[in-house]
C-alpha cells in the first residue's frame, strides 16, 4: 500500500516556516501590482518566495516553478523549447519585466491574449502554498486534467496573497506558434474582425482603431490577412493603466465620458485613463460569502492585512 | 460495503417521512415523489456504489422551489442531494443517509442564447449535446462533450468539471462556465462569477464547479459557446505495439502540435467496438489512435500532414477520414466503445486515472498485468493526449467472489497511478468510489484547507454529505447522517 504523501522539499519548508503560523505578513512578487486591491499595511513583515524553475518536462507541455521566478525569466528557458504559457511576461508594451509568477498567478489578470489562449486561471495546474497555520499544503495536482477534490486552485489565483501565501506552481505551457505578429486595421468594425479573425489572439481597440495579434500557421495568417480589410503591421498601442471589467458587447456603449480607452475585443476588458467610476455591483450574498472564505482560511487576517479583492 | 449487482433500495423509506407533506406544500403535490419506485431510481447513479437509499425525490422547475426546499431540509435537519441525469461513475449522486433530493429533470429550458458574446444561460438539467443541438446554426457549440453527452445534464457537468475526448484542446468545464446561480445551504441564492470579464471578489464560480454538489444546488448556468473550426480532418493510425501508438502521442505534443483529441484503443477494444460498430478500425492492429485536428482550413491541412507522418514513422498505418460520414464513423467506433463491451462480459468496472504522458506505456503494461493477475479481462479505450486512463474492467458478477478481485485490482491500478506521479481521476470525480483514497494523494493539511472551502459555502454540511472528504476531515455530520456508516466502495 502506497503510504500518505510527504513534501520533502527543503527550500519550501523553509518559505513555509518563514512564513510562520502568527503575526501580520506580506508576501511580496515584483511589486508591480500593489494597486490592485491596495497595498499592504505598511510596517508589515515581508517575506518572498524561493525563485527558479524546479522542473520542466516539454513533452508533457508542464513546468513547475517557484513563484518568486519573473515570468519573463521563466519565458526565456520555455522559449528553448519553442514554448510559452499564458502569464503575462511584460513582453511588449504590456506589463512588467519584473512580474513575479506568483504575483501574476496571485493577481490573476490575464494579459491582453486571454481572447486567444484563455484565462491565466486555466493554466495554473498545481499550487503549493503556505496556509495560515504555517503549513505546507498542495492544491491540485501535477497532470494536465485532474478533477481529483476540490479545485482549490481556482480560489488562490486572483486571492491577492489573502488566503495563503504562494510557494510554488505546476503551469500547463503551450507551444508557440509558427507565426505571429500585430496588424493594425483601417475602417474596421471590431465585431466584424472578432468573427472573421481565425488566429487572432487579441483584438484591441480604441473607439476607431483596431489592432489585432495574428497567431497561427502562416498560410492560416495569410488568409485571414485576406479576408480581413486592409491592414499594415503595427506595434500594439501602449495600454492606459486602469481596468474596466465589461461585458463584450458593452464595449460598443461605453460611456461619452470615458476618455482615452483600449478595449479588449471579445472579452470585455477596458483599460482606461482613470479608476471605474460605475463598477458592476456585488451582490450582497456573494460579498458575504468572500468574507466568510477569508475569515476560514485566515481567521487572524494575518496575510497581507490592508489589502482585499473586494471592491473598494 | 462490497460491489455487488444492484438490488432495490430498502430501510428508511418504508416509514413515515415528516418532511414529505411540507415539500408537497411548498412545490405542489406533483413535484414530489416519495413512493418507493421513485426513490429507487433516485437511488444509484451509474456508479457501483449501491447501498444508498433517497429520501423523497423533489422536480422542482424554478430557483424559488428549490430555495423552498433548502427551507424545508433545513428545519428537519435533513441533507440534500442534486441529481442531474445520474450518469455519473464516482457515486457522486448515490445518496448518504437518507437525503432529499432535488432532481433537475424539469429545470430542462435554454434560457437565453447571446450569440454576439457566445454566451448561453442554460438551466442546469438541460441536456450537454442537446444545447450544441440548439445553436449549431449560429457556428456556436458547447465545447465539453463526455462520453455521457447525449443523456448527461450540465448542471452534472459543472458538478463534476466533465471533460471529454475535445478538451485536450478546448478545455474542462471549468473553462466553459462564466457564471453560476446556485442555492446555498442557508436557501440563499447567489451568482457566482459573471458575463463581465473580471468579476470582483475570489474566483467563487472556479470553485463551484466540480464541488460535486457540495456546495449549493445549481440552478442557472451561463456557459461559453465556442465558435466551430472552419475545418476538422479525423485520422486513424494503426499500430502494432501500444509503445508505438504512445510514442507517437508523445511525438505529436513534442512537434508543437495540440490536436483536438487524442484517443487510444487496445487490441481488445477494436475487437469489442468492430463487432457492434462497424467502424472499419483494423482488427489486427495491437492499438488504434484516433486524433482529431481543428482550426482554420490550410493550417489543418498542414498539421494533419505532420501527424501522418510522425505517425508512419512510428510505424503506424494511417487513414484520414475522407468525408463527413467516414469521420462520423470513425468516432462512433469509440464513443460506442464501453456498451460494446457489454458483448465481451455482462458487467464492467470503468476507472479513471491520470499519469504524465511520458508513463503511459508503462502503466498500461502495469494495468495488462495486475487485471490478468485478478483473472478479469482489461479494455483500454482512453483520452491519451491528456494521460487520462480509463482501464475498463469487464467480469461477470454471477462468478463468485469476482466483485472482490475488481476492487482489488482498481485500488492496485491507483496505486501504480500514483507512484509514477498521477491523480486519483481526470474526469470521474471523487464521490464515494474513491473518496478513502484521497489520503494518499493528499496531505491532511491539504484535505483541511478543502474542508474549508467546503465549508465557507455549506457550513452546515447539509449537501451531498459524507462524499469527496475522507469521513476525518469532513465537518460535523447532520443527525441524518451521522447513524449511517458510510464505507467507500472499496472500503
Amino acid at each position: 500500500m502506497i503510504a500518505p504523501p510527504v513534501i520533502e522539499d527543503a527550500e519550501l519548508l523553509a518559505f513555509a516556516a518563514e512564513v510562520g503560523p502568527s503575526g501580520p505578513v506580506a508576501v511580496r512578487g515584483g511589486g508591480t501590482q500593489w494597486h490592485v486591491g491596495g497595498a499592504p499595511d505598511h510596517g508589515v513583515r515581508e517575506v518572498r518566495a524561493p525563485s527558479g524553475i524546479v522542473e520542466y518536462r516539454p513533452d508533457e507541455m508542464t513546468v513547475c516553478v517557484r513563484a518568486g521566478t519573473t515570468v519573463a525569466e521563466l519565458h526565456a528557458v520555455l522559449a528553448e523549447h519553442g514554448q510559452r504559457t499564458a502569464l503575462p511576461d511584460g513582453s511588449g508594451p504590456f506589463g512588467s519585466r519584473s512580474s513575479t509568477v506568483g504575483g501574476a498567478i496571485a493577481v490573476g489578470r490575464s494579459p491582453v491574449t486571454r481572447l486567444g489562449n484563455g484565462h491565466i486561471r486555466d493554466a495554473v495546474l498545481q499550487l503549493r502554498y503556505a496556509a495560515a497555520d504555517g503549513r505546507l499544503v498542495t492544491a491540485g495536482g501535477p497532470t494536465v486534467k485532474n478533477v481529483t477534490g476540490f479545485d482549490m486552485c481556482r480560489v488562490l489565483v486572483g486571492s491577492l496573497g489573502t488566503l495563503g501565501c504562494i510557494g510554488d506552481a505546476i503551469l500547463r505551457t503551450r507551444p508557440k506558434p509558427e507565426h505571429e505578429q500585430w496588424v493594425q486595421l483601417e475602417d474596421a468594425e471590431p465585431q466584424t474582425v472578432l468573427r472573421t479573425a481565425r488566429t487572432a489572439t487579441a483584438i484591441l481597440w480604441d473607439g476607431s482603431v483596431v489592432w489585432a495579434r495574428l497567431c497561427g500557421h502562416h498560410v492560416d495568417v495569410e488568409d485571414d490577412l485576406a479576408r480581413l480589410p486592409a491592414s499594415s503591421a503595427a506595434q500594439p498601442p501602449d495600454l492606459p493603466p486602469y481596468r474596466w471589467s465589461r461585458r463584450p458587447k458593452d464595449l460598443y456603449c461605453l460611456p461619452e465620458e470615458t476618455g482615452r480607452f483600449i478595449a479588449e475585443v471579445g472579452v470585455g476588458v477596458v483599460h482606461c485613463e482613470r479608476p471605474d467610476p460605475d463598477p458592476p455591483p456585488v451582490a450582497p450574498g456573494v460579498a458575504a460569502l468572500n468574507r466568510r472564505v477569508r475569515e476560514l482560511f485566515d481567521p487572524d487576517r494575518r496575510f497581507n492585512p490592508g489589502r482585499s479583492v473586494e471592491r473598494l | 460495503m462490497k460491489l455487488r449487482r444492484r438490488t432495490r433500495a430498502d430501510g428508511a423509506g418504508q416509514r413515515h417521512d415528516p418532511c414529505v407533506a411540507e415539500l408537497i406544500r411548498a412545490l405542489g403535490a406533483d413535484r414530489v415523489r416519495a413512493d418507493n419506485a421513485a426513490r429507487h431510481l433516485a437511488s444509484a447513479d451509474a456508479s457501483m456504489f449501491i447501498d444508498g437509499a433517497a429520501g423523497p425525490v423533489c422536480f422542482p422547475d424554478s430557483t424559488e422551489h428549490v430555495q423552498a426546499i433548502m427551507g424545508v431540509a433545513a428545519r428537519h435537519d435533513r441533507a440534500v442531494l442534486p441529481r442531474g441525469a445520474g450518469t455519473g461513475l464516482s457515486g457522486g449522486a448515490a445518496p448518504l443517509g437518507d437525503p432529499i433530493v432535488v432532481s433537475t429533470t424539469r429545470m430542462n429550458r435554454v434560457l437565453e442564447v447571446d450569440v454576439e458574446d457566445r454566451v448561453a444561460w442554460v438551466q442546469p438539467g438541460v441536456v450537454n449535446l442537446d444545447l450544441t443541438k440548439q445553436v449549431a446554426s449560429s457556428g456556436l457549440h458547447f465545447a465539453p462533450d463526455p462520453s455521457s453527452q447525449q443523456v448527461c445534464t450540465i448542471g452534472g457537468n459543472v458538478a463534476n468539471n466533465s471533460g471529454g475526448p475535445h478538451c485536450l484542446a478546448y478545455g474542462v468545464t471549468s473553462a466553459h462556465v462564466l457564471a453560476v446561480e446556485v442555492v446555498l445551504s442557508s436557501g440563499e441564492a447567489v451568482v457566482l462569477g459573471g458575463l463581465e470579464a473580471e468579476p470582483s471578489g475570489y474566483d467563487l464560480r472556479g470553485a463551484f464547479v466540480g464541488s460535486e454538489g457540495m456546495f449549493g444546488v445549481t440552478t442557472k448556468i451561463a456557459v461559453r459557446l465556442t465558435p466551430d473550426p472552419e475545418s476538422v480532418k479525423t485520422l486513424l493510425l494503426a499500430f502494432d505495439a501500444v509503445s508505438d501508438a504512445a510514442a507517437t502521442v508523445g511525438a505529436v505534443i513534442a512537434s508543437g502540435s495540440v490536436p483536438a483529441a487524442i484517443e487510444m484503443m487496445d487490441k481488445r477494444c477494436v475487437a469489442a467496438v468492430e463487432d457492434f460498430a462497424h467502424a472499419g478500425y483494423p482488427r489486427d492492429a495491437a492499438a488504434v489512435l484516433l486524433i482529431e485536428v481543428d482550426g482554420p482550413r490550410r493550417g489543418v491541412e498542414a498539421e494533419t500532414d505532420k501527424v501522418a507522418e510522425i505517425g508512419r514513422a512510428h510505424g503506424g498505418t494511417v487513414r484520414v477520414a475522407a468525408d463527413e460520414q467516414e469521420r462520423a464513423l470513425l468516432w462512433k467506433g469509440r464513443k460506442s466503445a464501453f456498451g460494446a463491451v457489454a458483448r465481451v462480459a455482462p458487467d464492467y468496472y470503468l476507472h479513471d486515472t491520470v499519469v504524465p504522458r511520458s508513463k503511459l506505456v508503462e502503466v498500461l503494461e502495469a494495468v495488462y498485468e495486475i487485471v490478468d493477475r485478478y483473472d478479469l479481462t482489461a479494455v483500454n479505450v482512453f483520452h491519451a493526449g491528456d494521460g487520462n486512463l480509463h482501464p475498463l474492467m469487464a467480469y461477470d458478477s454471477r462468478e463468485p467472489g469476482v466483485n472482490e478481485r475488481v476492487a482489488a485490482a482498481g485500488r492496485e491500478i491507483l496505486e501504480v497511478s500514483l507512484a509514477v506521479g498521477g491523480v486519483l481521476s481526470g474526469e470521474h470525480g471523487i464521490g464515494v468510489e474513491k473518496r478513502d483514497f484521497m489520503e494518499y494523494q493528499f496531505t491532511s493539511a491539504d484535505l483541511e484547507q478543502q474542508a474549508l472551502l467546503r465549508r465557507s459555502f455549506d457550513p452546515h454540511c447539509r449537501l451531498n454529505p459524507g462524499k469527496v472528504l475522507p469521513s476525518a476531515h469532513s465537518c460535523a455530520d447532520i443527525a441524518s447522517l451521522s447513524a449511517f456508516k458510510a464505507d467507500g466502495v472499496w472500503g
